[in-house]
């Protein structure tokens, strides 16, 4: 009846994990007790969890990002304290639990923090910056997002149901095979990234068509903002490469599960397939993660330094380098596995040359603040903190692309602390970069500056109090994924970077209390403008938060920073000094079917990793059956009519017309 | 264990590498992060002194030269990479006057077994080489991956069922060293670590000769025991048996050894421990 799943799954020996997940539960509880309590819970379905508006779904793809990090910072937490104890001794994780927690933690960053966080970004922001009122897919758009969902809350319940892998966050086989891995930690792996992989593959294909169908008028390529751009790139990267993650899983699925031989240790099964094949999927995965973030850092340059981006046609070049010259380089992930010095050569070649594009976007930001004014906003301190940080995970990073540096540096804690050095370095601080900047646009207040800016230099001094030590110890010949070790002089360098870990806890801490306390000072922080900044693209130019349409009439574009230009005519007078003629506009119908197609997604990988075949059935059966019922559908559209559009936009626009003339005034 | 203490010609050349290289990429490195402190607080919104030019987006030069200095980093570097891959490939023989010794490396779940095919003498978890001599080592796995690494000789390579990898070191004084596992196995990874006592010439002879009539024999049946998962393993000496052991494994001849049952198997190698 119920598979595998017995009573002994549930692990009530360890007190680590049930006091983990019995918090987790209970904050679950008391959040859904509060919602319904207070009666939030039919405002939160028709507004939220059934929306397909794209402002609605990237708000909760960040706000699952930001839980997620918790959940992963808990795990390096656990991680750093472990090793800082473990000097000939079993520390307080055994092996078995500590090599989950280092799978989980890697797995959680990459495809529940990083993606999730990056995608929520894109989404809110991109169809604003393109002048339109929605992406090309709305309700496909949904579906991605909960089915993304459904994969974060199956990696949870592995932590109380069962357990999670134990082979590290790529499941290299044969590790990874039912004969050495015979647990369901693997099959929890691979089936929260199919599912939440089919919602990655779906957002990519929304937005790159996004990009590329659905832009306002006179919105040409060359005109569209940066941040648009590196959507593009990371999209096409997306569609690119996530099908052959989906493959290369599906493979080690069909081994586990039917017994086939592609990975296998027998029957001509190839482990360096896999390698080759997961790899040609993460190296672009990387530049998935960090172009939106480079997008990011071009919008904050310019704007706080109250000047166009420098060398906008070769930041565009440079994207499209990194896009193509990403799927190029794979095999510098295993130089040491013994392939000839030709193709280490070129390889490590090729790598390299992926450093050019990159350095020229960096010297680009560089060239923005020239002659600019720079306001040190929080948004502009993660920006440089970023360029300084990076600069050093850049150079770390050709380093191991020369394969005799590679080959004492592979898989030790060099390595570690230099792609640590370019995600949280580039990635993170990009994300919290645009989630400051852009949060105004989002709720109509500002972030509180002074919290914010503290929490910046506790994750900075921290980032680096905690992974410079983790070179020293690189080079020392520590390798990673250690539980524990009998090399006393590595031991003050891991205390050290524990410490390190403490000051991020801090930083985490702050922008906790950040946003309690914009939320509870919302008034004062309240932004009338919709401009805060002093933005220059067009997402600026609607009211924040903007309305459902996002802009009442379609702007109109006739250069680059878009906004800039309607704000700062050459000739003639200001454009909004004119009243528009409104028109009834056709929004999509809100559509449950993200929802409830997850909430079948979820029990068909349940039922799939215990083996609970009729539970499988039925969860294929709703799944495709509410797919059916939504091709079905008749009435697709609301209207708002005219009359309501023009109330909508008066008040914002009176609103506006106030502060402009308050402003000349003085 | 310090990588950039090198004990032998290999690590040497591969610390040399890694200096160069970062020397290279610091020239450029530097000036750019002074660049952009010295950019952002002398462009500061509050500074009335600093050009100030709201609408500069674009100038030929400098696009020119953001091209060309990363390029012209690259290309020396390249330059660094492919002679150095070709240089150091971890399978081309160190040449010396001496003749290389050939020993055999097969990683097990957990512990490393080593034979040395012309001594006729194996090893559990320790190895002890002649000093000045060329090490030539062929390497592979009986379970899952894994990788071998001595950090002060240099060149760490991977471990894999049904392949074989080469590799050639050479330590240059005698001493002891320390070699470990460098990719996660499972486990029992953090304990496949491995004393390297490099000894004087003669001394290794001695130690060969000593070791190839220990009474422990390594042939397929014993080494069936050896095979299955264990963690903790003390060093052990065994005498060689089956000269074409190391072949039989990396050809598949014998099957694949066993994965872990689930639970953590803590207990020592029966039979291992008193062999020392």
């Amino acid at each position: 009846m119920l598979g595998k799943l017995t009573w002994a799954a549930i692990p009530f020996d360890q007190p680590i994990p049930m006091i983990a997940s019995g918090v987790v539960a209970l904050s679950i509880l008391a959040v859904l007790a509060w919602v319904v309590i207070r009666g939030h819970l039919p405002y939160l379905w028709r507004e939220w969890i059934t929306s397909v508006d794209h402002k609605r779904i990237g708000v909760m793809y960040t706000l699952l990002a930001m839980v997620m990090l918790l959940r992963g910072f808990a795990d390096a937490i656990m991680m750093r304290a472990q090793q800082s104890v473990a000097l000939h001794s079993q520390g307080f994780l055994p092996p078995e639990h500590y090599d989950q927690i280092f799978s989980a933690h890697g797995t959680i960053m990459i495809f529940f923090v990083a993606m999730p966080f990056m995608i929520g970004l894109m989404n809110f922001v991109v169809p604003l910056q393109l002048g339109v009122r929605d992406v090309a897919f709305p309700t496909l758009n949904s579906v991605g997002f909960w089915l993304t969902a459904t994969g974060a809350l199956l990696i949870n319940i592995s932590l109380v149901v069962g357990e999670f892998a134990r082979t590290g966050w790529l499941p290299y086989p044969p590790l990874s095979e039912l004969t050495y891995s015979p647990g369901v930690g693997v099959d929890y792996y691979l089936w929260s990234l199919q599912i939440a992989g089919v919602g990655t593959l779906v957002s990519g294909i929304n937005l790159v068509t996004t990009v590329l169908k659905v832009r306002t008028k006179g919105m040409s390529y060359l005109r569209m903002p940066m941040f648009c751009w590196t959507t593009l790139a990371t999209n096409l990267l997306i569609v690119a490469a996530f099908p052959i993650l989906t493959a290369t899983l599906a493979m080690l699925l069909l081994d586990r599960y039917l017994g086939f031989h592609f990975f296998t240790n027998e029957a001509g099964g190839n482990m360096m397939m896999f390698m080759n094949l997961i790899w040609t999927w993460g190296h672009p995965e990387v530049y998935i993660l960090v172009l939106p973030a480079f997008g990011i850092f071009s919008e904050v340059f310019a704007t706080f330094s109250g000047k166009p981006l420098f060398g906008y046609r070769s930041m565009v070049a440079a994207t499209m380098a990194i896009c193509i010259l990403s799927f190029m380089v794979w095999l510098h992930h295993f130089f040491t596995m013994g392939a000839g010095a030709d193709v280490n050569a070129i390889f490590g070649i090729a790598t390299t040359i992926i450093a050019v594009p990159t350095g020229v976007k960096v010297f680009n930001w560089l060239f923005t603040m020239y002659g600019g004014k720079v306001r040190f906003e929080t948004p502009l301190l993660w920006s440089i903190g970023f360029m300084v940080t990076f600069i050093i995970g850049g150079m770390t990073g050709v380093l191991l692309a020369v394969p005799p540096a590679d080959f004492v540096l592979h898989n030790s804690l060099f390595l570690v602390a230099h792609f640590h050095n370019v995600i949280i370095g580039g990635v993170l601080f990009g994300a919290f970069a645009g989630y400051t900047f852009w949060f105004p646009k989002a709720f109509g207040f500002k972030l509180h500056e002074g919290l914010g800016q503290a929490a910046f230099w506790c994750w900075l001094v921290g980032f680096y109090v905690a992974f410079m030590p983790l070179y020293v110890l690189g080079l020392l010949g520590m390798t990673r994924r250690m539980q524990h070790y009998d090399v006393p002089e590595w031991r003050p360098w891991l205390i050290v970077a524990a410490f390190g870990a403490a000051l991020i806890l801090c930083g985490i801490v702050l922008q906790i209390a950040q946003l309690v306390v914009s939320i509870r000072r919302r008034e004062k922080l309240r932004d009338e403008t919709g401009d805060p900044w002093d933005g220059r693209s067009l997402e600026w130019a609607t009211a924040s938060p903007p309305p459902a349409f996002n802009f009442a009439v379609l702007p109109e574009v006739s250069g680059e920073d878009a906004y800039w230009k309607l704000k700062h005519p050459a000739t003639g007078q200001a454009r909004s000094h004119e009243k528009p003629e409104y028109r009834a506009i056709e929004i999509p119908r809100n559509s449950p079917t993200g929802f409830v197609c997850a909430f079948f997604a979820t029990m068909m990988g349940f039922a799939l990793i215990w083996h609970i075949w009729w539970m499988v059935a039925a969860g294929a059966i709703g799944a495709f059956a509410t797919f059916i019922v939504f091709a079905w559908r008749d009435h697709d559209e609301d209207v708002i009519p005219a009359a309501e559009v023009a109330r909508i936009d008066g008040s914002n626009r009176a609103q506006r017309h106030a502060i402009l003339s308050k402003e000349a005034a003085e | 264990m310090n990588i950039l203490d090198p004990q032998g010609p290999i690590g040497a050349a591969e610390k040399t590498i890694l200096i160069d290289s970062v020397a290279i990429m610091l020239a450029i490195v530097v000036p750019t992060i002074v660049a952009i402190f010295a950019f952002a607080y002398w462009f500061r919104a509050s500074n009335s002194r600093a050009l100030h030019l709201p609408d500069w987006e674009y100038s030929g030069r400098i696009e020119l030269v953001v091209w060309s200095i990363p390029t012209l980093t690259i290309i020396l570097l390249g330059g660094v990479a492919w002679i150095g891959a070709h240089q150091l490939d971890p399978a081309k023989p160190i040449e010396g006057s001496s003749k290389p010794l050939r020993i055999q490396a097969v990683s097990l779940d957990w512990k490393w077994l080593f034979i040395y095919p012309d001594q006729k003498v194996a090893t559990i978890n320790t190895l002890t080489v002649p000093a000045g001599v060329p090490l030539q080592f062929q390497l592979t796995s009986a379970s899952v991956m894994n990788a071998f690494f001595i950090p002060q000789l240099g060149s760490l390579i991977y471990t894999m069922y049904g392949m074989t990898t080469q590799l050639n070191l050479q330590a240059d004084t005698p001493g002891t060293l320390q070699g470990l596992s460098g990719h996660f196995s499972g486990d029992g990874f953090s304990d496949m670590h491995f004393d390297v006592h490099v000894v004087p010439t003669e001394q290794f002879s001695k130690w060969a000769q000593d070791a190839s009539h220990v009474e422990k024999s390594l042939d397929e049946r014993s080494y069936e025991q050896i095979a299955k998962p264990s963690m903790k393993n003390t060093p052990a000496i065994y005498r060689l048996a089956d000269p074409d052991l190391f072949r039989s494994i990396a050809t598949q001849k014998i099957a694949p050894a066993p994965g872990a049952p689930s639970g953590v198997i803590g207990a020592a190698l029966p039979g291992v421990a008193d062999a020392r």
